[in-house]
C-alpha cells in the first residue's frame, strides 16, 4: 500500500520535475540580456527578444488587479462580515460556477462586452478579462481568511463603541491581511499565464504598445505564436519566453510562502 | 460616526457625583429578549447599584450572559434578536430611537470570558485602540490615557518597560488584564464583565478579584459568573437567574445565606446548577 501511495505520489511530481527540466534544456539558451531589453525581430532576421510581451504581461496583471483585487476583496468582505446566510449562499454558488467557467469563454463574453464597442483589441480589454477571471478567486479567498478571525475580536471592538465599518477595516481586515494579500497574489499567479482569453482581447502586439487602448503584447501569447511558426529561432525563442513565464509564477508562489510562513508559527 | 472629542476630553470624565450615589447605574424594567421566536429573558425587573458589584448567577442557559449583553446593546449583533421592556443607563433611556449603541458601549464596556487582545497590535496600542478608532490622535493624551488605563487595571508595572511589544507576549491572567485596561481607556461608567476569570488559573483570578474590588470606587461593575464563591467573596448585590426568570435580587449576604426562594437556596447550596 505504501509503495502503491508513494509511487502515485511521484508520478504528481513528475510532470512538474520535467517541464522544468524539459523548459530549462531548451530556454536558457535563448534568454540573454537581448531577450529582455529586444523587441521580436522580423521574420527572417535572428536575434531579438520579448521585452514587449514582459512589459505586456505587466502591464496586463496590473489593470487586472486593479479590477479584481477592490471589487472581489469587498465582496469578500461581504459575504464574511455583512449578508444574509440564504443571499450568501447564491453569491457563493455563483462564485464557484465562475470559478469553473472555461477561460475561453470569459475571453468570448469580454470580446463581446468590450472589443466590439470599442472597435478593436485592446490592453483595456485584457486587464479586463484577467480582472474579471481574479474576482471570484479573491473573493472566495478572502471570505475564508476572514472567517478564521475570531468572532472574540470583532465583539471586543464594538463593545469599545467602534463602529461597525472601522471594527471590519481596522481589526478584522487587518488581522487577516497576510491571508488577502496571499490569496490576491494566488490569484495572479493563476491569470499570469492565461492564454486564451487573451487572444480575443489583448491580441498580441509585437512591437510596444504606446497606448491602452490598442493591442498590447503579453508572455503566453508571445509564446503561443512562437510556438505554432515554423521557424527555429523563433520555436527557442518560445522556450525561453515560457521559461521566463515559468520562473515570475514560481516566483509569485514562493512570496506567497514566506508571507505565510511565520503565520503558522504564531 | 460623529463623534466629538469632547467625549474623550483628558480629564476623567465626570462620573455621576458621591451625593448621587443614591440613584441606581442601570434600571432594568420589564426586560423580555427574544432570538427568533426563543424567549431567552422573561419580564425581568431590577435596579443595578452605582458604584457597587451586581453578580449574576445561575445555571448554563439561564440567560444571564444574554441579560449582561442587553445592557450595552451587545445582543443586537445576533441578527434575529429583539427586546422589550427600558433599560436606563443613570435616568436615559439606552434604547431610545435617537441613542446609537456606538454611544451605549462607550458608557458601558465589557469585558469577555476569552480574553482577545488584537494580534496585531502592541500592548500599549490594544489600551488605547478604542480611543484611536474614534478619532482621539493627540499623543499626549494617548500616552496619558495609555498610563492610567493600565495602573488601573494593575498592569502597569508588569508591562511599562515593554510597551511596544505584542500584545499576545503576555500571559493569559495579564491579557485579561490588559482587556480590562483597554475597556477602561474609553472611560466607561458601567463595566460589564462575563465570567472574566473563568479561563485563568487560581492566582490570576486572585488579581483580577482584587482588581474589581479596587475597581468598584470609580465604577459600577455587573459581573457573570459560574463561581458561587467567587460571587459571595467580592458582590454586593447577587441576581440569580433561572429558565430566563429573575429567581431573586438582593444584597449579596442575603442571597447568599437566607435566601427567600427555595430555588435560590437550592442552587447556591449547591443542589443543582
Amino acid at each position: 500500500m505504501q509503495v502503491l501511495t508513494f509511487t502515485c505520489a511521484l508520478l504528481v511530481v513528475a510532470p512538474l520535475v520535467l517541464v522544468f527540466y524539459h523548459l530549462v534544456y531548451s530556454g536558457i539558451g535563448a534568454v540573454s540580456w537581448d531577450f529582455f531589453t529586444k523587441l521580436p525581430k522580423p521574420v527572417g532576421e535572428t536575434g531579438g527578444g520579448m521585452a514587449n510581451a514582459i512589459v505586456g504581461t505587466f502591464i496586463l496583471l496590473s489593470i487586472a488587479a486593479l479590477i479584481g483585487v477592490p471589487i472581489g476583496v469587498l465582496g469578500g468582505v461581504y459575504l464574511s462580515e455583512y449578508g444574509s446566510s440564504k443571499l450568501n449562499w447564491w453569491i457563493r454558488f455563483w462564485a464557484d460556477v465562475l470559478n469553473g467557467v472555461p477561460s475561453i469563454i470569459w475571453g468570448m463574453v469580454v470580446y463581446a462586452l468590450v472589443v466590439l464597442p470599442m472597435k478593436g483589441f485592446s490592453a483595456w480589454a485584457g486587464g479586463i478579462v484577467l480582472g474579471m477571471m481574479m474576482i471570484p478567486l479573491i473573493m472566495r479567498t478572502t471570505e475564508e481568511v476572514l472567517q478564521l478571525v475570531p468572532n472574540g475580536y470583532r465583539e471586543a471592538a464594538l463593545a469599545l463603541g467602534i463602529a461597525q465599518w472601522r471594527t471590519i477595516v481596522q481589526i478584522v481586515v487587518r488581522t487577516a491581511l497576510k491571508g488577502i494579500v496571499t490569496g490576491v497574489l494566488l490569484a495572479l499567479a493563476r491569470v499570469a499565464g492565461e492564454t486564451a482569453p487573451l487572444l480575443f482581447t489583448a491580441f498580441g502586439n509585437r512591437f510596444w504598445n504606446h497606448n491602452l487602448s490598442d493591442p498590447i503584447a503579453a508572455l503566453p501569447l508571445q509564446i503561443f505564436s512562437y510556438a505554432i511558426s515554423p521557424y527555429e529561432d523563433w520555436h527557442r525563442q518560445a522556450w525561453a519566453g515560457a521559461l521566463v513565464l515559468l520562473l515570475l509564477i514560481t516566483a509569485i508562489n514562493v512570496s506567497v510562502r514566506v508571507l505565510t510562513r511565520d503565520r503558522f508559527h504564531k | 460616526m460623529t463623534t466629538g472629542e469632547k467625549d474623550f476630553t483628558p480629564v476623567a470624565k465626570a462620573q455621576p457625583p458621591r451625593s448621587a450615589a443614591a440613584m441606581p447605574a442601570l434600571t432594568v424594567k420589564n426586560l423580555s429578549v427574544y432570538f427568533g421566536t426563543h424567549q431567552v429573558l422573561k419580564n425581568v425587573s431590577l435596579a443595578i447599584r452605582a458604584r457597587a458589584v451586581t453578580a449574576v448567577i445561575g445555571p448554563s442557559g439561564c440567560g444571564k450572559s444574554t441579560f449582561l449583553r442587553s445592557l450595552n446593546r451587545m445582543h443586537e449583533l445576533v441578527p434575529e434578536a429583539r427586546m422589550e421592556g427600558e433599560i436606563r443607563l443613570f435616568g436615559q433611556d439606552i434604547y431610545a430611537g435617537n441613542v446609537e449603541p456606538v454611544i451605549v458601549r462607550r458608557r458601558v464596556g465589557m469585558v469577555f470570558q476569552k480574553s482577545n487582545p488584537f494580534p496585531t497590535m502592541s500592548i500599549a496600542d490594544n489600551v488605547t485602540v478604542g480611543l484611536r478608532l474614534n478619532g482621539i490622535r493627540t499623543r499626549s493624551v494617548l500616552a496619558e490615557r495609555t498610563e492610567h488605563s493600565l495602573r488601573m487595571a494593575a498592569l502597569w508595572d508588569e508591562v511599562k518597560d515593554r510597551l511596544h511589544a505584542p500584545a499576545i507576549s503576555l500571559s493569559g491572567g495579564q491579557q485579561q488584564r490588559l482587556c480590562i485596561a483597554r475597556a477602561l481607556a474609553v472611560q466607561p461608567e458601567v463595566l460589564l464583565m462575563d465570567e472574566p476569570a473563568s479561563a485563568l488559573d487560581p492566582l490570576a483570578t486572585a488579581k483580577i478579584e482584587d482588581l474589581i474590588l479596587e475597581l468598584k470606587k470609580d465604577f459600577t461593575i455587573v459581573i457573570v459568573t459560574h463561581n458561587m464563591q467567587q460571587a459571595a467573596r467580592m458582590s454586593d448585590d447577587t441576581a440569580f437567574f433561572y429558565l430566563g426568570e429573575l429567581v431573586e435580587f438582593g444584597a449579596t449576604d442575603k442571597i447568599f445565606t437566607s435566601p427567600t426562594q427555595k430555588r435560590t437556596e437550592d442552587y447556591v447550596t449547591g443542589r443543582f446548577g
